[in-house]
């Protein structure tokens, strides 16, 4: 039995397996439609992220399975202080697959521990995201048709953005991978990535404050949002918050085949006039969030 | 008291200076009521000085606790007034129950009953995380 908590768990091999899935999926829905007959989604949100829930509930609804489940703690059995074991135990007698997303983080971990089914993260916290990863793979798969020898830029928030580290410890596994990292001097990449992942892979990398100058260079670009609460004071983020949002101005010298992405949801940080550019991939990277979805309730489940 | 003045015992040598006390109280030896010896500061030919924790009973030590606080140390195992065995220790892979996980955002810190467990993720440089939440174990519990 077999769950997903962490990205770094899937295999090169197993992460090629979900996106061809998945891209079955896309081209041939009919042939997935009854799959999961007869099988349950618990969808235990202990924290509400309807997004994230949605995605998982239509997922195993377009498997032609069912889904139970809650999308906030007080209206759960944890408001009433049972524990994350018990609940995945309890629930392990009605369902035939979790999707967790709990505040704390290990949450999840420790219900996959406990479960006599499987369980995936779809969030604990600040720690780990594994589906989102998942999302942005299949859309780098499908917009750029390769992992390796690309140049990813990551801008905004690089400090705090969980999605912006499990994308570079996912990509980092490939060949031929540039980072430009870009970000407020506040919000840097904390050390750790840069030893624990990217020195440690061989990862070539550059930092910069500068969008506009780092736009040429990027096939991709991964925009993540600054928040306010991030500065010390409000005189820092007035002063760095406009040379972190997207725009068409600042698109000018970027590639013809840029692919402009977003974890979503999206306050301003990319202006609503870059949704009409064919290269703003953001809503479309939600979709593909479904479809690895479906491709890993299948694998997981070990249906064909 | 020396290692000959023990009968039948252990004598955990070659302690890094200054460790000595919190090895007693991770060992938990404040439970034991047979003589136990705390040297600090003690001079070692081949460390400068060093801390000596003999223990007059045959006891079963923790070594995970002796391995994560400091590796070097040696065991002596005392049988009849003689050294039987000498023990090295070695970075245990898995910590359970021994340091606890500062992360407020941790599992850990709201579901108290869930075992404390640091895995060794870097061997080279000592690092231990929390299997839970990855945080790195802070320098203060080493
Ligand atoms: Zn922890």
């Amino acid at each position: 039995m077999r769950s997903l908590i962490d990205i770094k768990e899937l295999s090169l091999e197993e992460l090629d397996s979900l996106i061809a899935t998945a891209l079955d999926i896309i081209d041939n829905p009919q042939k997935y439609s009854e799959k999961c007959k007869g099988k349950k989604l618990a969808t235990l949100f202990f924290e509400p992220s309807t997004r994230t829930r949605l995605s998982f509930e239509a997922a195993m609804y377009e498997l032609g399975g069912n889904v139970l489940g809650f999308s906030e703690a007080s209206s759960s059995s944890a408001a009433k202080g049972e524990s994350v074991s018990d609940t995945a135990k309890m629930i392990s007698c009605y369902a035939d697959i979790i999707a967790m997303r709990h505040p704390k983080e290990g949450a999840p971990l420790v219900a996959a521990m406990n479960a006599t089914i499987p369980v995936v993260n779809a969030g604990d916290g600040g720690h780990n995201h594994p589906t989102q990863t998942l999302a942005d793979l299949l859309t780098i798969k499908r917009k750029k048709g390769r992992f390796d020898n690309l140049t990813v830029g990551l801008c905004g928030d690089l400090k705090f953005g969980r999605t912006v580290h499990s994308l570079i410890s996912a990509l980092s596994r490939y060949a031929g991978i540039k980072f430009v990292l870009i970000s407020p001097e506040e919000l840097r990449i904390p050390s750790y990535v840069k030893t624990d992942v990217l020195d440690k892979n061989g990862i070539e990398y550059v930092e910069t404050t500068d969008l506009t100058g780092a736009m040429p260079s990027l096939d991709i670009l991964y925009m993540t949002r600054v928040q306010k609460e991030r500065f010390f004071n409000e005189e820092d983020y007035l002063r760095l918050k406009d040379s972190y949002i997207l725009n068409p101005q600042k698109l000018e010298n970027a590639k013809s085949d840029l692919c402009i992405m977003h974890p979503l949801p999206r306050v301003n940080e990319i202006s609503v006039a870059v949704d009409k550019d064919p290269r703003a991939c953001y809503f479309e990277q939600a979709l593909n969030g479904k479809y690895m979805r479906m491709a890993l309730i299948l694998m997981l489940l070990g249906i064909k | 008291m020396n290692i000959d003045s023990i009968k039948n015992g252990i004598v955990i040598d070659h302690i890094t200076a200054g460790k000595g006390m919190e090895l007693y109280a991770l060992l938990n030896l404040d439970s034991l009521s047979c003589p136990i010896v705390i040297g600090k500061n003690l001079p070692s030919g081949k460390m400068g000085t060093k801390d000596i924790i003999k223990i007059d009973a045959d006891i079963s030590l923790n070594t995970d606790i002796l391995g994560y606080i400091d590796p070097d140390v040696t065991i002596n195992i005392i049988k009849n007034g003689q050294i039987a065995e000498k023990k090295t220790v070695s970075l245990p892979e898995r910590l359970v129950n021994v340091i606890s996980c500062k992360n407020p955002r941790c599992i850990t810190s709201c579901e108290q009953e869930l075992d404390q467990v640091f895995t060794l993720t870097d061997k080279e440089n000592r690092v231990y995380r929390c299997l839970y939440c990855e945080t790195k174990a802070k320098e203060e519990n080493h």
